[in-house]
């Protein structure tokens, strides 16, 4: 959490009005009306995705990528490719290393509403790829299914906000397969794939972000990408998980992340964290597609308030997360 | 009657009307209270364990007048959200029922006041029909603070007297229909609840967790299925394992109806309204219709249909136009009136449009109204930052 010194000596100049230091909940510490968006604005300062430093967009990024290497994928080939196109990739790579894969939800054959899937029918035939009704309680029990059946199922929730009828399967069922059969059964071949998060003109139901409620649930991991290339080397990763995972993907970056992604099949870590910038003093943490924003603050904290150095972590994997990096940060 | 009011309005024609012009006046003098018979066609309805209702509509020239007035400003309603959308002036999802307008005031012309609707989010024309205004509606779509949800639905959701919306997630609001028609039953009201859903939506299990209460409790609840052949992009013969939607509800009988026939609609309706509200129990009812544009504005509903499949129907099977010739041939109106109508109603809506676009966007304090009912509010909420947290008076 972002913990700002006393506001007297160093942030007058931040804020309109004096901002104490976060000590109690319930105390009324900021004028805060919703119309009184005090900050002031980024005063030159380029915020958002398209001028975000933290994106490989050149070869030569790729190249310095110390994950890529470790990856063997950072002297390989690249492509340009924003997020959809990523995870098509990666889905692609699944299917055709993988004979017991298979990928459903709704609308997905003739490419999914985010074009996620596009051409996957066309290449591997329309029994890999197909539509399922319009039943996510269906879909996720379906998928449990051809899991415990030593399938890869990998099965898409139109929108994270439709996910809830899936819910009781997810956590009752794919969770906990594992562990009261004895392991005898799982359902480690379950991935789950969602846009979610917030895009401006979702409204309720196109905007949720519901990956809390599925951090409570052990058996059950939770991972969020920010990032194409991010987003491809994590789903192989998910979906190669010998646990079920849900994979939630914010939908703002769906097009706006646009990266050098290498062609070649590569796998980013779960459960680990990856530190985007390092620093002394503060620690901030934060996933999806909040990394641009915390990115942008940290610019500002670190150009307002000399000497301070905010050292940025991903978490990348929600659930189960990578603890260490963050304690030792 | 007919003989007394043409030599009446023949009396009172214009000399230079000559006969014919006569004849003409006459015709246009019809009362508005002269009842018509109007044979609907073998097609009109199939019934699934139960008798159809007759296809042969009695109705007065003011009746048919007014379900022609209905559809027309539903059309021209979705017309303007349409090209609003288009402007920029609604954001977000915004779903058209253009080419399904039978289907909602079909539904409202069989019911009374207090029967209940609920749907899914096609819901402009519904919301219309059960009393919002156009103003209300294209307020609520542009998001500003006159509109039927204060600003705060949009076109999702939208409410009206007794209807209960507008739902977002699929298929969810016909458990909620079950649940108002029990609450009907139990209050001994003489009333049904209309409990509308897609053919995508029918294949949720809620669906059937919802015939099952229904029947194994007689509620007088109508389960009713706009059946537009696509669920989104996927065809209902792809989602469906029986698209004989009427029929899925097996224990429940089903009615299939013409649903570009409003008159079938409404037939359908009233027959199956007097079954539920005389203690039968539940119907399921398909209506048999189409939607020319795509699942939303920002589908543009070519990738899954040809343009001929969509061209076809606009000319063969349009609901309006279908109906504009029928009251012609059977002489209850002429061209001239019709065409009076549908220059009201295209008056009406552009009316009502600059009406609501003049209207401004609901206070930014009103954010925070009615997440909890009204004095029962927690201390604080957070906004989007610190500096938007909200301390609710505390009483």
């Amino acid at each position: 959490m972002l913990r700002l010194r006393p506001a007297t000596s160093l942030c007058r100049s931040y804020y309109r009005r004096q901002v104490p230091i976060i000590s109690s909940r319930l105390q009324r510490l900021y004028s805060a009306t919703a119309a009184d968006n005090g900050i002031e604005p980024i005063r030159g300062l380029e915020t958002g995705v398209s001028a975000s430093k933290l994106l490989l967009r050149s070869v030569t990024s790729v190249r310095n990528s110390s994950e890529l290497k470790a990856q063997n994928v950072a002297e390989g080939e690249t492509r340009k490719m924003n997020m959809c196109q990523a995870i098509n990739d990666a889905l692609r790579l699944v299917l055709a290393t993988d004979n017991t894969s298979v990928v459903f939800g709704e609308d997905v054959a003739f490419g999914g509403v985010f074009r996620c899937s596009v051409g996957l029918a066309d290449e591997f035939g329309g029994e890999r790829i197909f539509n399922t009704p319009l039943t996510e309680q269906g879909i996720a029990g379906f998928a449990i299914g051809m899991a415990a059946m030593g399938h890869t199922a990998v099965a898409e929730i139109q929108f994270a906000d439709y996910i809830y009828p899936a819910f009781d399967q997810l956590v009752n069922e794919a969770s906990k397969f594992r562990y009261r059969s004895g392991n005898e059964f799982n359902a480690g071949g379950l991935t789950i794939r969602a846009p979610s998060s917030a895009v401006g003109h979702g409204g309720h139901y196109h905007s949720q972000s519901p990956e809390s409620f599925f951090a409570h649930v052990p058996g059950l991991k939770v991972v969020i990408p920010r990032s194409a290339v991010q987003a491809k080397g994590l789903l192989l990763s998910a979906i190669r998980d010998p646990n079920p995972v849900v994979f939630f993907e914010p939908k703002i970056l769906y097009r706006s992340t646009v990266e050098q992604v290498p062609v070649d099949d590569y796998m980013l870590p779960l459960s680990s964290a990856e530190i985007l910038k390092p620093g002394k003093d503060i620690t901030v943490v934060g996933y999806g597609s909040q990394i641009y924003a915390l990115e942008n603050a940290i610019q500002m904290v670190e150009r307002d308030i000399p000497g301070v150095s905010c050292e940025l972590i991903d978490l990348r994997t929600i659930s189960p997360y990578d603890a260490e990096t963050v304690e030792k940060s | 009657m007919l003989r007394s009011a043409t030599f009446a309005a023949v009396r009172k024609a214009k000399p230079s009307a000559g006969f014919k012009g006569a004849m003409l006046q006459a015709a246009r003098g019809m009362a508005s209270s002269e009842m018509t018979t109007i044979e609907l066609g073998p097609r009109a309805f199939e019934g699934y364990n139960i008798e159809v209702p007759s296809s042969q509509v009695t109705m007065s020239k003011a009746d048919l007048l007014a379900i022609y007035r209905q559809m027309q400003t539903v059309r021209r309603l979705e017309m303007a959200a349409d090209s609003s959308y288009k402007h920029k002036l609604i954001r977000g999802f915004c779903h058209l029922c253009t080419g399904q307008e039978a289907v909602p005031v079909g539904v409202e012309s069989a019911l009374t006041k207090d029967d209940a609707v609920i749907t899914a989010y096609r819901c402009h024309g519904f919301t219309h029909e059960r009393g919002a205004s156009a103003f209300g509606i294209l307020g609520e779509l542009m998001g500003r603070k006159e509109g039927v949800s204060k600003g705060k639905g949009g076109s999702m959701h939208m409410y009206a007297p007794n209807f209960y919306g507008g739902n977002g997630i699929v298929g969810a609001q016909v458990p909620l229909g079950a649940g108002i028609a029990f609450a009907q039953k139990y209050r001994g009201e003489q009333a049904c609840t209309v409990a509308l859903y897609g053919d995508g939506a029918a294949n949720q299990g809620q669906v059937f967790e919802s015939y099952n209460m229904a029947k194994l409790w007689d509620l007088p609840v109508l389960f009713v299925c706009e059946n537009n052949k696509y669920g989104m992009g996927t065809a209902a013969g792809r989602a469906a394992a029986n698209t004989a939607y009427y029929t899925r509800g097996q224990y429940i009988p089903g009615i299939r109806v013409n649903g570009m026939d409003v008159l079938a609609v409404r037939q359908a309706i009233a027959y199956a309204r007097q079954y539920a509200v005389s203690g039968e129990g539940p119907l399921v009812l398909e209506m048999n219709t189409y939607r020319y544009g795509g699942h939303s504005m920002s589908d543009p509903g070519t990738t899954y249909r040809t343009r001929e499949e969509i061209q076809h129907m606009r000319s063969t099977s349009d609901p309006i136009t279908g109906f504009k010739h029928r009251l012609m041939d059977s002489g209850v109106a002429t061209e001239d009136e019709l065409k009076a109508i549908d220059k009201e109603a295209k008056r009406l809506i552009d009316g009502e449009l600059a009406k609501a676009k003049a209207v401004p966007e609901p206070n930014a304090s009103e954010l925070w109204d009615d997440v909890y009912a009204p004095g029962s509010e927690v201390p604080y909420l957070r906004g989007r930052v610190p500096e938007e947290t909200h301390y609710y008076a505390q009483n």
